[in-house]
Parts: structure tokens; C-alpha cells; sequence
């Protein structure tokens, strides 16, 4: 009897356990889902009250708008200057990672103090930075916001290469350095592969936190170059705020990270969590 | 083919000095063992022979160039790490080229050399696998290959039967040893595993503290110790010591334990201790040359009756523990000779290979 009745007690936890799981997604989805519905609305449907749950008919007319008007470039040029600077910092801060971890470069304490330097609040530096810019001419251009985000993503990449990199056996590089690699071929087919789950969410992340930085872009930036989230402030004024551009604009700078997320899937969680456990 | 040649080789780490002043010549084709205790200094000798040190002084010479001044790579070594070293994201079969494809070795001449390799340690089935899917002792294998199939002048193995289990390791010992009758390459073996080091080695270099405490032939450091140092670490179970007095006695001498009772040492024992009477000395018996006493003694063979105390059966032996001297000691006898605890049993010790060390300097006296 008692037997039978487990599986059935079982089952019913389960089914709650799966009711809260799915409530909670919801609840967190909830926005994301109204911003891609805001996005394919006629400015009627946006203002419609009550709210409609799905536009009458799907249009894109509000994303036409944006790619008539050559708003696009924001994204474009989040996307070069994002993806440009995660490049630079990824190398070099493996690099770097690599010289701390197996040559113990800068002894104990350079470690600790590379990743210090994430911790300044960036509203403390970014005026002295923005004259700084303006005295040699990097306002505005895609060199500067390149240079200051790798700046600041090169402790976060150091940081978390140095603990995948430790993580490696140091028998595998020896047996390859023994084997007839050089230095750089063992970095490149040894450590590599070895520490790639680990590269490619360092990777994600920091490209994410370039992409989404506000703060730099809005002082650095005036009109040449200007990236999704200070062109994503151009929609509200102080008369109205054209929330259909809102919406199509932030689906767009959405999707890139998406798809990276996406992509990067299968390494990200194994990547996060052999970061978790060397602590 | 190369011989290898250490002169005055010296290695800190920080204020550690590990390696003293090393001088060591290990012949072309030689199987030399480095054996000694955790700390002795044998795994960085091994290592900076490799090139994965760098020495702080003296000179290594491999084939008659000293290499000193070469990285690893250029030195045409191969090296077997305890802990196998196998790429997890390569096939064995990768795993066995990787040292070729690294130098350039055209794709025939790798599958060549790969599957003769794999046919003499027996790994044929597994060369498509990773190294995850096999058990210990097939990785140590492939870690093997991917040495064997370098041709190197010189193989290195830094303790790599350390983590296999017991049988395993009696096997692989046994691979090891039929390897090298087949490839008569220069091989130096680091272990800290005193019966790997007798049963593998052509010759055997004690280490103790960074320095050679003695080299030689397994047999000849086993049966002719210099030190006391290295009659107690080789041999299992361990030589018995037993602190005693020296005393001559008109033409014949004995040494004389401090609760009583004496040995009478044969003339050759006793020469060279001739002006020493009242001297302090450790006298030391391997268990093996316990035994039950029976019929006439030999020359040099004492009666000695004693009261067995543990009794370790191993199967074709038996370890007992007995008091002489006042020490416990372990004699080694036949698997029925005693048979329970309180046993009062009557033995002969073969005193003909019995070793006398000063206490003071630790020195084998004869």
C-alpha cells in the first residue's frame, strides 16, 4: 500500500515544485514579453486602454523607422566597440593571467591588486577621464571607448583566467614544453583547450559588461559614435517619450546578447561553475 | 642512445638547498633508479636533468653536450609524469603523437610509430578513446607510448606508479623492466619505492638530504651498505638495529647488548674492530637472516632463543616480532615455523652478513 502511495505523493510535490517554477518565470518574463509586443504595436495599440495583450496585427514599421533613420548605428557601434575591446582583454588579460599564475609575476599581491581596481565606482572616474579624453582629442571616437572598456574589463578577464589557468595541472604544459612545444605553443595547445569553458564565459561576460555600460558611453560620446543604450535615452523627451522606438530599439540590443548567451550556453554554466568551485 | 653526466649540480628554492653539489655518471644504456625519502631531492635532480629547473650551479652533460643553456624540448628527452599527463581533449591516439606532431613528424611515420607502440604495451583497442575512459594503468601505458614513440635519447620517469594500486603496480613494474630490455634507451627513474628501485634498476642512486648517500649495483647497496642510512632503507621489512657494546674477547670478539646477553661475531666481522673494545655500536640484522634453528650450525650462525611475539603471515613468509636486546625486532622465517603469540622458539642468526654501524657518524664499520 504504502508502496503505491509514494510515487503518487512524489508526483504531487513535483507539480508544485514545477507550478512555483513556472509562476516565477513568468513573473520574469513578463517584461521582456511586453517589450517585444510594445515593439510590433501601432502607436493606438501602445496607448490602448486597457492594455492589449498582443498588437492586432504584427508590423514593423517601428523597426523600419529606426533603420530609415540610420539609428541602427547605435548597435553597430556597440557591437565593434564591445566586441573589439572583449577581444584586446580577453588576449591580453590571458596572457597576463598566465604570467601571474605560472611565474608568479608581482609575487603574492599584484593579484589582489589588479582586481582592486574593479572596485572604484566609475562615476568617481569618469570625469577625470572625460578631461583627460578631451585634452587628447579620444572624445567621440571608437578608440577611446575601445581603450577605456578593455582598461576596465582587463582585472575582471586576469581575475578569472588566473584561477582557470591555475586550475590546469602544471604536468600537462611540462610533459608538452618536454614534448617539443615552445612557451606560446603551450599556451595555445595546452592551457587553451584546457581552460576554453572558462575563456568563453570570461568571454561573455565581458562583452555583456561592455555593452551595457551607460555611464562611459553617455560622458564620452557626443555624436559620432554613439552606442545602443545613450542612443536608447535620445527616445525620451521632455515632452513624450516614443516608446515604439523604445521598444524596437531595445530588442535589438537585446538580441546580440542573446544570441551570445545562447551560443555560449554549454560553456557558460561549466565555465561559471569551475570558477565556483576553485573559489 | 646518449649517457648522462652531472658534475657539482646544486638547486635552492629560496633558502632550501636541495640539491648538493651532485656529481653523477649514468652510463648509455643504463637503467639508473634515484631512490630516497620525500624531501631527498631526487625528483628536482630529475627535473633539472630535464631542463624543468634550472640549476644553480655545476653541469649537466646528455651524449657529450652539456645542456645547460637548453630548453627541454631541445634536449631529446622523453618523460613520464606520475600523474600520466594525458590531454583530456585528445584521443589516445593524439595523445600518443602529440610529441611528434609537435616536431613536425610526416603523418606516415606517426601512424607507424604510434600503432607499434600501442602492440607493445597493448593499448591497440583503445587508441580512439580519451583518457577518461580508461582505468589507471591503461593511462600510465599511453603516458609510456607517448614517450616510446619520441625515440628519444634519454627517458625520464618521475615516480609513475606512484598512484596505481598495488597489483597494477607489480605489473607495470614488470612492463617497465621488459621495456627497457627492448629499447635499451638511458632511462633515470625517480621512485621513493625501495623494491621498485631493487628490482628495476641496473644501478641504484641513493639520495639523502640533496646529496648521493651511495650508488651502486641493487644487491651490492643492500648486502654492503656504507651508512646506516641506507642499510635501513633498503629492505622490507627494515634492517633491525640494535644498540650493543663492542667487546674482544683474546683472538674472537662479540658485541654485547645492554640487558644482557651477547653474539659472538665471526673473525671476518670482527678484524676490523680489533682496537675498539667498549665502543658503542648498532648492530644490524635483516630479518632474513633469522631462522628456525636446526641441526649443526654454520660458521659465524648463533642460536639465539626467543619469544614470539607478533606473528605477521604473509602467506610464503612470516614476519615475528621477538625482543633481542632489548629492542623489538622482526625476523623473517618460514610460513609454519611459529604459529602462535608466546611461542618460545629457537633460532639461528647468520651473522656472517651482519652490519656494524658507528652510532655516532652513522658509518657502516664492517
Amino acid at each position: 500500500m504504502r508502496v503505491g502511495k509514494l510515487p503518487a505523493r512524489k508526483a504531487r510535490i513535483l507539480a508544485v515544485r514545477y507550478l512555483g517554477a513556472g509562476v516565477v518565470t513568468l513573473l520574469f518574463l513578463f517584461p521582456v514579453y511586453w517589450l517585444f509586443m510594445i515593439s510590433f504595436k501601432t502607436p493606438d495599440e501602445i496607448y490602448h486602454v486597457p492594455p492589449l495583450w498582443i498588437p492586432g496585427q504584427i508590423q514593423f514599421s517601428n523597426y523600419y523607422v529606426l533603420f530609415r533613420d540610420g539609428d541602427v548605428l547605435a548597435i553597430l557601434n556597440s557591437l565593434i566597440v564591445s566586441g573589439v575591446s572583449s577581444g584586446i582583454a580577453i588576449v591580453l588579460g590571458t596572457l597576463c593571467a598566465y604570467s601571474l599564475a605560472r611565474f608568479g609575476t608581482g609575487g603574492e599581491n599584484l593579484a589582489m591588486w589588479i582586481i582592486s581596481q574593479r572596485m572604484i565606482p566609475p562615476i568617481a572616474v569618469v570625469f577625470p577621464i572625460f578631461l583627460i579624453y578631451v585634452y587628447l582629442g579620444l572624445v567621440d571616437g571608437y578608440f577611446g571607448l575601445i581603450l577605456l572598456y578593455t582598461a576596465f574589463n582587463l582585472p575582471y578577464v586576469i581575475r578569472m583566467m588566473r584561477g582557470y589557468i591555475v586550475d590546469v595541472p602544471l604536468e600537462l604544459e611540462e610533459s608538452a614544453l618536454v614534448d617539443g612545444l615552445n612557451r606560446w605553443e603551450v599556451i595555445w595547445k595546452v592551457v587553451f583547450p584546457m581552460v576554453r569553458p572558462g575563456l568563453m564565459a570570461t568571454s561573455v561576460f565581458t562583452f555583456v559588461f561592455a555593452w551595457n555600460d551607460f555611464l562611459f558611453a553617455l560622458v564620452l560620446t557626443r555624436t559620432e559614435v554613439i552606442t545602443f543604450p545613450v542612443m536608447l535615452t535620445h527616445y525620451f523627451g521632455g515632452q513624450s517619450n516614443f516608446w515604439a522606438k523604445i521598444a524596437a530599439m531595445s530588442v535589438l540590443g537585446t538580441l546580440p546578447i542573446f544570441v551570445a548567451v545562447s551560443v555560449m550556453q554549454r560553456y557558460l554554466v561549466r565555465g561559471i561553475s569551475l570558477g565556483a568551485v576553485k573559489g | 642512445m646518449a649517457d648522462v653526466k652531472l658534475s657539482g649540480v646544486h638547486k635552492y628554492y629560496g633558502n632550501v638547498h636541495a640539491v648538493r653539489g651532485v656529481d653523477l655518471t649514468i652510463a648509455d644504456g643504463e637503467f639508473a633508479v634515484l631512490v630516497g625519502p620525500s624531501g631527498c631531492g631526487k625528483s628536482t635532480l630529475l627535473r633539472t636533468i630535464a631542463g624543468l629547473e634550472d640549476p644553480d650551479g655545476g653541469t649537466i652533460t646528455i651524449a657529450g653536450a652539456v645542456v645547460n643553456d637548453l630548453r627541454p624540448r631541445e634536449r631529446n628527452i622523453a618523460m613520464v609524469f606520475q600523474n600520466y599527463a594525458l590531454y583530456p581533449y585528445l584521443t589516445v591516439s593524439e595523445n600518443i603523437a602529440f610529441g611528434l606532431r609537435a616536431r613536425k613528424t610526416p603523418e606516415i611515420e606517426i601512424r607507424k610509430r604510434v600503432s607499434e607502440a600501442a602492440e607493445m604495451l597493448g593499448i591497440g583497442n583503445f587508441l580512439q578513446r580519451y583518457p577518461r575512459q580508461l582505468s589507471g594503468g591503461q593511462r600510465q601505458r599511453v603516458a609510456i607510448g607517448r614517450a616510446i614513440v619520441r625515440k628519444a635519447d634519454l627517458f625520464l620517469f618521475d615516480e609513475p606508479l606512484s598512484n596505481l594500486d598495488a597489483q597494477l603496480r607489480d605489473e607495470m613494474r614488470t612492463e617497465i623492466k621488459r621495456l627497457h630490455h627492448e629499447i635499451t634507451t638511458t632511462m633515470i627513474y625517480v621512485t621513493h619505492d625501495q623494491v621498485e628501485a631493487m628490482t628495476l634498476a641496473d644501478r641504484i642512486v641513493l639520495l639523502r638530504d640533496g646529496n648521493i648517500e651511495q650508488q651502486g649495483a641493487p644487491l651490492e647497496l643492500f648486502e654492503q651498505p656504507r651508512t646506516g642510512f641506507v642499510a635501513g632503507f633498503l629492505g622490507s621489512p627494515s634492517i633491525n638495529l640494535i644498540p650493543a657494546t663492542f667487546r674482544t674477547n683474546g683472538p674472537g670478539a662479540a658485541v654485547v647488548f645492554q640487558t644482557g646477553g651477547e653474539l659472538t661475531l665471526p673473525s671476518a666481522k670482527a678484524r676490523p674492530l680489533a682496537n675498539m673494545d667498549g665502543r658503542d655500536i648498532l648492530v644490524g640484522i635483516r630479518p632474513q637472516h633469522f631462522s628456525r634453528a636446526g641441526g649443526p650450525l654454520r660458521e659465524g650462525v648463533v642460536p639465539y632463543s626467543a619469544t614470539a611475539d607478533l606473528i605477521q603471515p604473509t602467506g610464503t613468509r612470516t614476519f615475528t616480532t621477538i625482543r633481542i636486546g632489548g629492542t623489538d625486532a622482526v625476523a623473517e622465517l618460514q610460513a609454519h615455523d611459529v604459529s602462535s603469540h608466546g611461542e618460545r622458539i629457537d633460532l639461528a642468526i647468520d651473522l656472517n652478513r651482519v652490519v656494524l654501524i658507528d652510532p655516532a657518524s652513522g658509518l657502516v664499520i664492517a
